[in-house]
């Protein structure tokens, strides 16, 4: 189906809410004195949106507003990502001591904002679509990236969050511009279409797509347009960097699975894509996946700061995610749709711990979780091990599961050597997610070291999430199953 | 000699070009963001011409006004953080600003 505006709007009511939302949160903030209702409402107004999200399961798939965005249960799919990874942020900056300083009806504005951004980004169809919606959430992240005001870390990393993506995005529309001169059209159907029948030059194609490759690549954050990330990671607020490790990765993988798969490449008969012949995409992606987890986890290796060396192994599990595309069939995609799910659980998890830690001491290196389970924060310990355990990928966590079916899915398509990397790489990351671990648990807290205490919302997060990072190490039958009925496109 | 679409490309891709020198090379966190402006009109060049040379309708040159607009919103959020960068650091020469490294 091909909707018209008017007849679009009653499949479009959880963006509805999201910007009913912000408006409201904006007047709210100039009427109320008590700020806790502001991180009330805006936690209300996710909810309505994510119920919302839910609701359209079943209604049929098409193009809304003249082919500018289209639902399918996809973008289904990576509306509600966003909007979990929303919730829990707001969730986890309610208890945050850095967050006090911010003007908050700005802050929770802006998050959403940026939410509601990444809902476009997985359902643009239209390659101007696409640059609104990674442009709406890459302005939205460097605002709330520099949100601490007068702080030496937070500005500086919004400067170079700003720099970096302003060039990664001007890349990329410069590339964008060519599929559009070589296609003549900016619609993703229209370009599947042409690139199916015509014949095209591969040359300037294959530079066309590298060039759009560094705009999505640096919101997926793989090499080599990853040096913003520990930066940034450490600059920003707690909240905010758990909210862009998550959300803005997820949101890249969808923009680049619905422009490298639906756009670009055709489906086959047995569920696998068909590329375009003479483009040497997916070996290109191999050696960009292999480069990426050994850069992520090798630059890990000494880091002193908890949320920088969270940074690189951001960049390593962006190369994991990667070895989905390389495989180019449905068993990748959906492996990748699944390690994005628990990817989002247990990293959101570990940057919690760091919360509560930073919330007691103001203390971000290494050195300040010293002990920790025996100053009084036992339970965020054992969670901050099963959370760094479940990154590594050791059974029987989440992070096995999820790095089971990705590695499966390359063994598969016989990239036996790409499979081989990324086991080494695993183990490579055991050394540092461990070195933490037993800086927890086996080194005795200095005298000087406080006491770490947390609060009963943050514990109960801290349990929800723990939680079901062990469940869905032992019982993964819902989630490959809805991650499954989530890989359904809509061609035409 | 007329001029048609190479011509209009050929500039395109030396404002490119000029745009990511500047980038790299300027130290001044201004100029920085001029070479990004450079980078997103040389698109806007590509885009009216491919527009009017080879496609036959006016999607490119729709394109090229919403990135005239997104250029100008990110030109307000650039200055307000280059602002909060002077403020701090009483510069604007991003070497100065290196409080996080490995």
């Amino acid at each position: 189906m091909d909707l018209s505006n008017l007849e679009s709007l009653q499949f479009f009511y959880p963006e509805f809410v999201l910007v009913g939302t912000i408006v409201f949160l904006i007047v709210l903030d100039l009427i109320v004195a008590d700020k806790r209702w502001l991180a009330a409402s805006a936690f209300l107004g996710c909810l309505l949106s994510l119920w919302a999200t839910f609701d359209l399961y079943g209604s049929p798939e098409g193009w809304l507003f003249h082919r500018m965005i289209v639902l399918d249960n996809f973008s289904l799919f990576f509306k509600v990502i966003p909007l979990v990874a929303t919730l829990l942020v707001i969730w986890i900056s309610f208890g945050c001591r850095e967050i006090r300083e911010i003007h908050l009806g700005e802050y929770y504005a802006i998050l959403l904002t940026s939410s509601l951004g990444m809902f476009f980004m997985a359902s643009s169809s239209n390659l101007l679509m696409a640059y609104l919606s990674l442009e709406l959430v890459s302005l939205t992240s460097y605002i709330l990236t520099g949100s601490l005001p007068r702080n030496r870390r937070s500005s500086e990393a919004a400067l170079k969050y700003l720099i970096y993506g302003g060039v990664a995005s001007g890349t990329m529309i410069y590339g964008m511009s060519w599929v559009f001169g070589i296609t003549g059209s900016l619609d993703y159907a229209r370009i599947s279409e042409v690139l199916a029948h015509a014949q095209v030059n591969r040359l300037s194609l294959f530079i066309a797509f590298v060039l759009i490759l560094a705009g999505f690549g640096y919101k997926v954050v793989f090499v080599p347009f990853h040096m913003w990330s520990p930066d940034v990671y450490q600059g920003a607020p707690t909240p905010i960097t758990a909210f862009l490790s998550v959300g803005s990765n997820a949101a890249g993988v969808a923009i680049m699975i619905r422009f490298f798969f639906p756009a670009v490449s055709r489906l086959g008969d047995q569920g696998n894509w068909l590329f375009l012949t003479g483009v040497e995409w997916p070996h290109f992606l191999l050696f960009l996946s292999m480069v990426t987890m050994t850069v992520g986890n090798l630059c890990a290796l000494n880091q002193q700061n908890v949320k920088r060396l969270l940074a690189y192994s951001g960049i390593a599990h962006a190369g994991y995610i990667l070895m989905g595309l390389v495989v180019l069939n449905n068993e990748g995609l959906k492996a990748m749709l699944l390690y994005i799910v628990v990817y989002l659980i247990m990293n959101v998890g570990a940057f919690l711990v760091v919360v509560i830690v930073a919330n007691a001491t103001g203390r971000e290196d290494i050195e300040g979780y010293r002990g920790l389970a025996w100053r009084g924060a036992a339970i965020p310990a054992v969670c901050m091990a099963i959370f760094l355990f479940s990154l590594t990928g050791l059974p029987p966590l989440a992070g096995f599961v999820g790095k089971f079916f990705l590695f499966a899915a390359a063994i598969r398509e016989e990239f036996y050597f790409l499979a081989v990397v990324a086991i080494i790489n695993s183990v490579i990351s055991l050394y540092y997610y461990a070195g933490i671990v037993k800086t927890m648990f086996m080194d005795q807290p200095n005298p000087a070291d406080q006491k770490v205490d947390m609060s009963a919302n943050e514990s109960a997060l801290l349990g929800v999430l723990s939680s079901l990072t062990v469940v869905f190490g032992v019982y993964w039958g819902p989630l490959v199953r809805y991650t499954s009925e989530s890989l359904r496109f809509f061609l035409k | 000699m007329a001029i048609g679409l190479a011509h209009y490309l050929v500039v395109g891709a030396v404002l490119f070009g000029l745009g990511l020198f500047t980038v790299l090379t300027r130290r001044n966190a201004i100029s920085i963001l001029m070479g990004v402006e450079l980078i997103l009109n040389s698109a806007n060049i590509n885009y009216v011409a491919f527009s009017h040379y080879s496609t036959g309708n006016v999607d490119g040159q729709i394109y090229a006004i919403f990135v005239i607009m997104l250029a100008a919103a990110e030109a307000a959020i650039g200055l307000a953080i280059v602002l909060a960068i002077f403020q701090i650091f009483h510069t604007i020469d991003v070497e100065a600003a290196e409080t996080l490294k490995d």
